[in-house]
């Protein structure tokens, strides 16, 4: 077993300025991970060149894989660096920041298109105010439940609009993880109730018809979301609406 | 607002209802708090298991959990609208897990006899904290609030009066701190597990917000009381939590019963196996309140030797349920503990270890008691309130309802409720304000703002020889060393001697990044100095109180309950008599305010009308 980590990191230093190369390498110590040794290497800022650099910058938070804040490519594969165990992985390890986000610096990237998706698509129960109407939600079966959970799980990380093809900075597709959302608010025994918004707002540009159903986003999403489950009910639904749409007028 | 989990959502969202503009500060995009991490679930009495559940043995279970160290009046409140709580949760599309009849299903967790803990698989957290992320967002989409993700709070703009004004904060990209005028700020900044190094939690969870607040007059109540989760996976970044849930549904905790038995554990026969827990608290069982699991581990590997290979974990076992149960069931942290330690836990005990979870304590916060149910009055400026006026926290930076120790799912529910209180009583100050932060001269907005940039300036400018992440993980070490689930004064005073001299070291902090975009080394470096802050609080509080109490364990002052005997024993009265004299001394809330020589402290009484402590806890 090598007695080192060794790492070759994508950097830059900002949004307006070039990338480049640098390597790092670190002691050997069993079941780290890639943030646990990108801490180490905070700590230790030296690159193979053995000159002292500026720590690399990247995001985390939970460090179990919940949260989605520490998504990268490692060794060309978006995924959550805390749970990619160094063990596993080839060497040199290979991070890069995702490639579909601006960069804000190093391995940070700027996700708040993803986000800014979730409020352009609805992607919430309304509810009449936050105070108890003494009622809950109407029963739910547990089946309907349990495929709903599978996609309340997604944690907004990147890795599958890193992944599909047709989600680029030049294009206007709202990706597959928001289309996911749009499924399980839509089969809200309530939240169906808006569903005509929801679909809506993914029949335009940049809406459903730009998936080119590579199917990508389920290979690499982590939480094994069925994203191309969601994306065939939706086109089920949306044509449904459009028929509405035509004869409701 | 500052901070996006739970508590803080929760707040926004109330201020927004009541028709009052919020801008909410977090130091990430607010679907990634720590609030996701919370795992098991969230207690209300739904009575849904034919157990005859009811609300006052939940109020009686908090009070008791928490060892009779919390104010018992917005417990009692917490409780009571707990129910309805979950009832918005579910409107609000929170996939709760569902009986066969689809209706919200209820687990067991410790320091309970009922089924009382509703769930979403084992991503309770997660699950609420979209829910409320989703009813923001919409608010947001509607201009109710504007949401101010990437800055950190730096420190709060007080008044002549010292009223608070609003706050400062720090674009994370830029690096520019800027003032914001407010007529009311509220803390929702979570925990500070990192004062401890490694706990359970996430690596923004430093406490500093927290620390800042009480830096310049808040007040930090019970700091000394933190809680060790008894079953967490050890590791040398993250102590990662395997939820209580695992217990609840029916987990067992055991060593070989001979010390150094190398067997796979499967191979190890029933009466081969010590089933610690089981053993000593045969009532409770595995589900014994979360203090008195960690002691229990904690004594069998430390005093009796017995951790597995003689390292310091035991097994948490749920191999004896089939799989389909534990995949519906607890499938998200069961998969995780699969990922990080490689072993598969639906056929192999896991093995775990107690680590650092949660602060009871954090800023001391007021309430308003309604005399006519005994409980907090619903809607009251003074509910949630700091000692700061203009300051509101809420959440698990604030002081209420756990007391010594939190029972398990209590802290989804109180992040959330006490969100609820404190957007509810900023919004009643809000309508009644009549001084607004627009009289506030512009000067004292800008006097602190020179305060900060000059922080960041002589913390960027220092040439010294300490590395503030070399500071933290010292700092850690020696937390975990002295300040752990078990204490002793002299060690606490080599934490408190150590503290100092970390303080001392962070005057010659220097940074390896000097630069004006994006620079973490610098916000951590600040954050470090306040994590240093904290902990001398916690050491401190903890030096002082010399008794037993909850999560506070201390053997040279322990009153142990005397050995098989039970109410109606004459030695057990006598244990009783003990423990109600030691309550008249040590049944107070340690309130500590901050000075530049150290946290000064006193110890002050608090209302237990709804349960006065008579009977002392018992989980045999």
């Amino acid at each position: 077993m090598s007695s080192e980590i060794k790492f070759k990191i994508k950097r830059q230093d900002g949004p307006n300025n070039s990338p480049y190369w640098e390597e790092f390498a670190m002691p050997y110590a069993p079941s780290h991970n890639v943030v646990s040794a990108l801490m180490y290497l905070r700590e230790h800022p030296i690159n193979t060149r053995g000159e002292r650099v500026r720590p690399v910058v990247w995001d985390c938070n939970c460090m179990e894989e919940v949260c989605g804040a520490c998504t990268m490519l490692i060794n060309g594969v978006p995924k959550q660096s805390c749970a990619a165990l160094v063990d596993d992985l080839a060497q040199p390890i290979v991070l890069e920041p995702l490639t579909k986000f601006p960069v804000v610096r190093d391995l940070q990237v700027d996700r708040s298109r993803m986000f800014d998706a979730l409020r352009m698509t609805k992607a919430w129960v309304p509810i009449d105010g936050t105070y108890d109407i003494h009622v809950h939600a109407p029963i739910i079966d547990p089946k309907v439940q349990q495929e709903r959970y599978e996609f309340s799980r997604c944690m907004t990380c990147g890795c599958c609009m890193e992944a599909c093809p047709q989600y680029h900075p030049d294009s206007a597709f709202v990706g597959p993880a928001p289309l996911g959302q749009v499924y399980l608010h839509n089969a809200h025994p309530t939240g169906r109730f808006f569903r005509d918004d929801r679909l809506h707002s993914i029949m335009g540009e940049g809406g459903l018809t730009d998936c080119g159903n590579a199917q990508n986003c389920v290979q690499v999403c982590p939480k094994n979301i069925p994203l191309t489950t969601a994306i065939g009910g939706l086109g089920r639904q949306t044509t449904m609406q459009m028929f509405k749409d035509i004869f409701m007028k | 607002m500052v901070g996006g989990g739970l508590g803080g959502l929760w707040a926004t969202l109330r201020i927004a209802e009541a028709g009052f503009p919020v801008a909410l500060f977090s130091l990430f995009p607010v679907k990634r708090s720590h609030s996701a991490c919370a795992q098991g679930g969230i207690n209300a009495v739904l009575d849904v298991k034919g157990q005859r559940d009811s609300i006052w043995q939940h109020i009686v279970d908090t009070i008791k959990g928490g060892d009779y160290l919390a104010e018992q009046p917005p417990i009692k409140s917490m409780c009571e609208d707990a129910p309805g709580l979950i009832r918005t949760y579910d409107r609000m599309g929170v996939t709760f897990s569902r009986t066969p009849e689809g209706v919200m299903d209820q687990r067991l967790f410790g320091g309970v006899k009922n089924r009382r803990t509703a769930f979403a698989g084992a991503t309770t957290g997660q699950q609420l904290l979209y829910g409320v992320d989703e009813q923001v967002r919409m608010y947001e989409d509607q201009g109710k609030v504007e949401k101010f993700e990437w800055w950190e709070f730096t420190s709060l703009v007080l008044d002549d009066n010292g009223a608070c004004r609003g706050i400062t904060a720090m674009n994370l990209e830029t690096m520019k701190v800027k003032a914001f005028r407010a007529d009311a700020v509220i803390l929702a900044t979570g925990g500070l597990g990192l004062v401890y190094g490694r706990s359970t939690m996430s690596t923004n969870s430093t406490g500093a917000a927290a620390s800042r607040a009480y830096q310049q007059g808040a007040r930090f109540a019970n700091g000394e009381f933190v809680q060790f989760h008894p079953t967490a996976m050890p590791g040398h970044d993250k102590n990662r939590l395997m939820s209580e849930a695992c217990r609840g549904e029916g987990g067992r905790v055991w060593v070989p019963k001979q010390i150094g038995d190398t067997r796979d554990p499967l191979s190890i026969p029933e009466d081969e196996r010590f089933y610690f827990l089981e053993e000593w608290y045969p009532a409770y069982g595995n589900t014994v309140p979360r203090d008195v699991a960690s002691k229990a581990i904690y004594k069998v590997v430390r005093h009796m030797g017995m951790g597995l290979g003689g390292e310091d974990v035991v097994y948490l076992d749920l191999s004896h349920h089939p799989r389909e149960f534990l995949e519906t069931r607890l499938g998200g942290i069961l998969e995780m503990y699969e990922t990080f330690k490689g072993e598969d836990p639906y056929t192999k005990p896991m093995k775990i270890y107690p680590a650092v979870h949660y602060s009871m304590g954090g800023l001391l916060v007021d309430y308003e008691k309604d005399e006519t149910t005994g409980g907090m009055k619903t809607i009251s400026p003074k509910n949630h309130a700091t000692t700061i006026p203009g300051l509101w926290a809420c959440g698990e930076c604030d002081s209420g309802y756990h007391g010594a120790n939190r029972l398990g799912a209590n802290s989804l529910l109180s992040a959330s409720y006490s969100g609820r209180v404190a957007g509810d009583a900023v919004a009643a100050y809000l309508k009644g304000v009549k001084e607004t932060c627009e009289s506030t001269p512009e000067s004292a907005y800008e006097q602190e703002l020179n305060r900060q940039r000059e922080l960041n300036d002589s913390i960027t400018r220092g040439d010294g020889s300490e590395n503030p992440f070399t500071l933290h993980a010292e700092l850690g070490d020696l937390m975990r060393s002295h300040v752990f689930v078990e204490r002793n004064n002299a060690g606490l005073d080599k934490a408190l001697e150590g503290i100092k001299t970390l303080k001392d070291r962070f005057s010659s902090v220097s940074l390896d990044d000097c630069g004006d975009w994006t620079n973490q080394s610098l916000s951590w470096a600040r954050q470090i100095h306040d994590m240093i802050v904290l902990a001398e609080v916690i050491a401190k509080g903890a030096r002082l109180r010399d008794e037993c109490r909850g999560s506070h364990y201390k053997p040279e002052f322990e009153l142990k309950i005397p050995e098989g005997k039970y109410p109606g024993d004459p030695e057990w009265d006598d244990y009783v008599a003990k423990w109600k004299a030691n309550n008249e001394k040590w049944m107070k809330t340690t309130v500590a305010t901050y000075t530049d020589n150290g946290p000064e402290i006193e110890f002050t009484p608090f209302d237990v009308s709804v349960l006065p402590p008579d009977k002392p806890r018992d989980y045999r």
